[in-house]
């Protein structure tokens, strides 16, 4: 592995709520039918996961299962290991209609950690997304801004969030923005 | 004159007096004071001029429907014309200037425009304007832009120093407005366990109802509004907020809410305004009504005001407006303005009741109080210039002949009121007009309708045309309301003119609308020239066109003109209320997007590298890619000619990673590409690479691209940089609504993978010197594909080009894109390796005879136009775009197509240069025979070249054509073949 560097190269802020660099990821997706037992037992056995329930995902440390579509799951792991996730995900599902491909790099991964209502606040004021509503455990895709992005709650005080590599800069400069000290709304919490 | 009160005032804060500044002079107010209320306790009645005649305008309204109190508010970078003194809280260091005042708020010259008022009636701009024709842009247009407009447009030198948001917010029930209908609904609501969000745009929580009286559950007012406000805030389903107006309902129950957050804190780290962006299952419009005015002569003259505003300055700040108020009214309510004045210790020489016989319970009280009541009678005039001093009274049912003269500062007005009807009516809720009442109120029968075609607003208290305390708290309340103690009050009689029978002077200046100069007699006018309609008359008239949107003045307006037009009310019927309710900064409608993140722009891996590197951006859809890299003392265009020459002759490398790429796989990714794309991809052997063409349905083309075969049951797509994220959707689409049969799986890869073109007559040499694959011609040619590991880097290797060179197009994961990218520059080093941007891109395609989808193509454009027939399957059945293309008008011998323009002087054809043909069209425009698509200088060529598309143009070889040039000039071009470089191919098989 030849320098490999994520796209916001460990930049960070902080205001009301801390925007870091998450890093580099491994990131699989995985297409198929995901109420099949053929693709939930080789996620099972190829990546170790239970398949996540409607906009729901599955957190093991640095690994985890997150619910994108009706047909299709992102599969969270190390970096180095994307290729070979991939590799055995298309092997085990031979004869099944699926696709895995590794789409590490098309990504950037944030990491937003604060107190609760300023962590839903801050996403509410750039996400059409219900927060009220919104728990640890669960995912949203939806837009951030101007850019599409998902998120998930890992705990009540850390967010990930994703978007595409070449937003990256825009999504960090935005929250940025977003969390800069003054902005309370008040609403959560 | 107007003063501060020495006692009272509910909203005020005596302990904290604030300083501001008034049209350069210093003043004083109090925490809590509105920038009104202070000026007139600094006895500021005169505050503006209005937009047509220059008349002094005084403050009419206490709230949002103010149409007279507009001023600058801040300075330099803060300055902001057209802010509403009315509900503008004051802060300690405010600055505020009159508007459209020259060259003072005292002596206004523009003033002389009341000597032409006959001549600036109704229609004056279409009227007065024409002739002669050359006096408009001399004479007519510099002295309307000097005497017109309200405000002064802020610097543009300076950029706005405050922050803007939004906030998205969801609930059950949104509740609009806080005064005491909407605290019952909300109560309602979250007793019923629902997610509430009940949002009041003033500071303040039940509305005017605190100083109207009465008392409910036997509490006064106040008390009762304090209870509910605790009850709210203690439920953990109620969110509720001042400060906040609701300014728009839209489909689906989306509502935009509008928050003032920092307006009175300038400088502050908090946002100055939050645009609150909500989705509601249910909304409840508790907006209130509002007064009208009435229509008597000089009823524009300061100090006039509405009966309800008088009151609130009394009640809210201590204001009384003037020493000696007037009140002149159709209804009951405005005897609490009487009775609110008495009781201020201030006078009340006479209420004017345009009643013959008057009203009820309130008006006994105002005449055991003492007050002399006058029914059936009416204000002839007012009389006075920059503020009342007195008013002339006539009968009601009479022309005006002059009964009495008494002397007065302010004439407390009040016409009845009218429901805020604007939330029910924006998304298409209906009105109908309740007669006994005079006024439009929602019908329920026709509430704005979701997606399920039942209604999704209703409206509570006065919005719902509810008038007297208990009416309006049954409406809100239902069973749960309170029990309501208040005097009951005698019915309204309509009065649209005062008096009825007014002659030509006086209704020429009674005014409708303050703002605009719209008064009675040009609303007569309008209809007598014809304009019947509700929305001609508006614009024709310019009435309720002004910033207050006709809030005061559309009821009394349209009553007007449907008396002229001898229709009653309901059939003449209202303009259209559109949202913003009261006009929203543009600030908040943009909230964090200005500066950096104005827009996303994208970057690739090598964005910072293509920065450090001098690179001179272009714009391609969000990207930024580079046009050319100039070193110092190149221009651009030496810099494109250096970068081509060096990448023909030796090695040019380009970052490529924005081109789009993506995976197709499933047993019918093979079925599903040969439909998607013109040509066969069905039968493209792994590891080959095949151009391909993508048509819409109709047969024009949207993107091409290279197709390599990753495995038997799997593709790669290459797409344009633009289409990526398009044909994508494009596949989905058509796989999830019309192929859902065929086993299809994709997968947008783009951004995963950074891929850069090693191109020139040395490009291999740089495979070599990376070393771990072979680039030969025998491991690699032309138009195959390879994965495998470049220099320790997991790689592959497509052999394609685009400049007609030897190239290889290498994608490597996008992480290690940067250090791929240094990697090549050493391993070229030796070849003066010279990074290209896209200028030199595509002169070189377009030296070889490549089109560009958005050059050759822009939507109207076939495969077959530019000569593609060749990628264009004929043993398919069938793919997008096949039917379009068998169409009648697809198939004329005569389509313009693509052919090579070679100049005969050398110069460029100036880029959409048109060929012209002879005779001349309909319209006198000389007739064309083909345009320019692509022109450029070749380096490589010595000269000018050009591709366009051409009547019959391949059939015409060697013809001259001439492309006329804005200068009037003329260039003459050949038609010859479009491929004007190495039309052998054997550069890129070298």
């Amino acid at each position: 592995m030849h320098d490999a560097v994520s796209a916001l190269a460990g930049a960070t802020v902080s205001g009301r709520v801390t925007v870091s660099d998450g890093g580099l990821r491994g990131m699989v997706t995985l297409r198929g039918d995901l109420a099949s037992p053929a693709v939930a037992a080789a996620l099972q056995a190829v990546a170790g996961m239970a398949m996540p329930g409607l906009r729901r995902v599955v957190l093991n440390g640095d690994r985890g299962a997150l619910w994108m579509s009706p047909d299709e799951v992102m599969i969270l792991l190390p970096h180095r290991d994307a290729d070979a996730m991939a590799t055995a995900l298309t092997a085990a599902l031979a004869g099944t209609h699926h696709l895995a491909v590794n789409v590490s790099d098309a990504r950037a991964v944030l990491r937003l950690t604060g107190p609760d209502d300023a962590l839903r606040e801050t996403l509410a004021k750039l996400a059409p997304v219900d927060m009220d509503l919104f728990a640890v455990g669960d995912i949203r895709r939806t837009r951030l801004g101007q850019v599409a992005c998902a998120f998930w709650m890992t705990d009540s005080g850390t967010v990930e969030l994703i978007c595409f590599r070449s937003a990256a800069r825009y999504v960090f400069d935005l929250l940025s923005v977003t969390v800069a000290e003054g902005g309370a709304v008040g609403h959560f919490g | 004159m107007s003063t501060r009160l020495a006692t009272g005032g509910r909203r005020i804060d005596r302990t904290k007096p604030l300083s501001f500044t008034f049209d350069g002079s210093r003043l004083t107010g109090f925490a809590g004071d509105t920038l009104a209320s202070a000026l007139l306790a600094n006895d500021r009645m005169l505050v503006g001029r209005s937009f047509k005649y220059h008349r002094p305008r005084g403050i009419v309204a206490a709230g949002v429907e103010e149409p007279n109190a507009l001023v600058n508010l801040g300075t330099g970078a803060r300055h902001e014309p057209n802010q509403r003194a009315t509900t503008t809280a004051l802060f300690d260091g405010l600055v505020a200037t009159p508007q459209n005042v020259w060259p003072s708020l005292d002596h206004d010259i523009g003033a002389v425009n009341g000597l032409f008022a006959p001549a600036l009636a109704a229609g004056f701009y279409y009227k007065m304007f024409l002739y002669p024709r050359a006096f408009w842009k001399h004479v007519y247009e510099p002295f309307i832009r000097r005497s017109a407009g309200l405000g002064r447009a802020p610097d543009p030198a300076h950029d706005d120093p405050d922050r803007y948001e939004h906030f998205h917010a969801f609930c059950d029930v949104l509740v609009a407005g806080g005064g005491v209908a909407g605290l019952q609904a909300a109560l309602v609501a979250g007793r019923a366990g629902r997610r509430v969000l009940l949002l009041e745009q003033t500071t303040d929580w039940g509305g005017r109802a605190p100083v109207d009286g009465g008392t409910l559950d036997g509490l006064t007012v106040d008390d009762w509004i304090g209870r509910a406000v605790a009850e709210l805030t203690s439920r953990p389903n109620v969110r509720l907020r001042t400060g906040v107006m609701v300014a728009g309902v839209y489909d689906h129950g989306y509502v935009l809410g509008y928050e003032t957050v920092a307006d009175h804190t300038p400088g502050a780290a908090a946002p100055r305004h939050r645009l609150w962006r909500i989705r509601a299952t249910q909304i409840i419009s508790a907006t209130g009504a509002i007064e009208r005015p009435l229509s008597f002569a000089g009823n524009d003259i300061p100090g006039v005001m509405l009966a309800s505003a008088v009151r609130d300055y009394i009640a809210h700040y201590a204001v009384s407006p003037g020493d000696r108020v007037v009140v002149v009214t159709n209804n009951d309510d405005a005897y609490r303005t009487a009775l609110a004045v008495h009781r201020a210790g201030l006078a009340v020489p006479v209420i004017l009741d345009a009643r013959p016989s008057g009203g009820g319970a309130l008006m006994a009280e105002a005449r055991a109080a003492g007050l002399r009541v006058e029914t059936g009678r009416a204000i002839a005039k007012v009389q006075g210039g920059k503020r009342v001093t007195g008013v002339t009274i006539c009968a009601q049912a009479g022309e005006g002949a002059v009964l009495d003269t008494i002397a007065c500062d302010v004439v407390a007005m009040s016409g009845g009121w009218s429901p805020v009807v604007h939330l029910w009516s924006h998304c298409g809720g209906k009105l109908i007009w309740d007669d006994a009442r005079a006024l439009f109120r929602p019908d329920a029968t026709r509430p704005p309708t979701d997606q399920t075609g039942a209604g999704f607003v209703t409206c509570a208290g006065g919005a719902n045309g509810a008038m007297t305390l208990a009416e309006v708290m049954a409406d809100a309340g239902g069973a749960a309301a309170p029990q309501v103690a208040a005097p009951t009050e005698a019915p309204l009689a309509p009065v649209w003119l005062m008096p009825q029978g007014a002659g030509v002077k006086l209704r020429s200046k009674a005014w409708l609308d303050f703002q605009n100069d719209v008064k009675v007699s040009d609303v007569q006018l309008a209809a007598r020239e014809g304009y019947q309609s509700v929305e001609h008359a508006k614009r024709y008239t310019t009435l309720g066109m002004a910033t207050d949107q006709g809030k005061l003045s559309n009821i009394n307006g349209l009553a007007i003109l449907s008396d002229a037009l001898g229709q009653p009310i309901p059939q003449t019927g209202t303009t259209t209320f559109r949202p913003p309710y009261a006009p929203i900064s543009m600030g908040a409608i943009g909230g964090a997007a200005r500066g950096d993140v104005f827009q996303p722009v994208r970057r690739t891996c090598l964005y910072d590298w293509h920065e450090a590197a001098g690179a001179h951006w272009e714009p391609v859809g969000q990207w930024r890619r580079p046009y050319c890299y100039p070193r110092a003392g190149e221009t651009h265009a030496d810099a494109v000619r250096r970068e081509i020459t060096a990448t023909r002759t030796s090695l040019g490398l380009l970052d490529a990673s924005t081109l789009g790429k993506l995976v197709v796989k499933g047993a019918d990714a093979g079925k599903f590409l040969d439909l998607i794309y013109t040509n066969m991809m069905s039968t493209l052997p792994v590891g080959r690479c095949r151009y391909g063409l993508m048509c819409n349905e109709n047969g024009f083309l949207i993107d091409d691209g290279v197709v390599a075969r990753l495995s038997d049951d799997t593709f790669l797509c290459h797409t344009t940089t633009g289409g990526a994220d398009r044909i994508y959707a494009h596949m989905e689409d058509w796989l999830q609504t019309e192929w859902f049969d065929l086993q299809v799986y994709v997968a947008n890869v783009t951004e995963h993978w950074a891929q850069f073109a090693v191109v020139g007559p040395n490009a291999r040499r740089v495979l070599e010197n990376l070393g771990g694959m072979d680039g030969s011609n025998a491991a690699l040619p032309h138009m195959n594909w390879a994965a495998g590991t470049l220099g320790g880097v997991t790689a592959r290797v497509f052999r394609i080009s685009f400049s007609g060179e030897l190239s290889y197009e290498i994608a490597v994961p996008a992480s290690q894109g940067r250090a791929f990218w240094d990697m090549l520059l050493a391993a070229g080093a030796a070849f003066d390796a010279t990074p290209y941007g896209t200028e030199a891109l595509h002169v070189m395609r377009a030296e070889k005879g490549f089109i560009m989808i958005g050059d050759e193509t822009d939507g109207t454009v076939i495969p077959q136009d530019l000569g593609l027939d060749w990628a264009i399957s004929r043993k398919k059945a069938d793919f997008i775009g096949k039917r379009g293309q068998e169409r009648m008008r697809m198939q004329d011998p005569d389509r313009w197509k693509l052919v090579g323009l070679e100049t005969l002087d050398g110069s460029v054809i100036p880029d959409g240069a048109y060929a012209v043909d002879a005779g001349r069209n309909a319209n006198g425009q000389r007739n064309t025979q083909g345009r320019v698509t692509s022109t450029y200088h070749s380096p490589t060529l010595g000269r000018g070249i050009a591709m366009g598309l051409v009547r019959r143009g391949p059939d015409r070889m060697g013809e001259v054509i001439e492309f006329p040039k804005l200068d009037g000039s003329s260039v003459k071009a050949r038609i010859v073949s479009p491929v004007f470089y190495d039309p052998k191919g054997e550069k890129q098989d070298a």
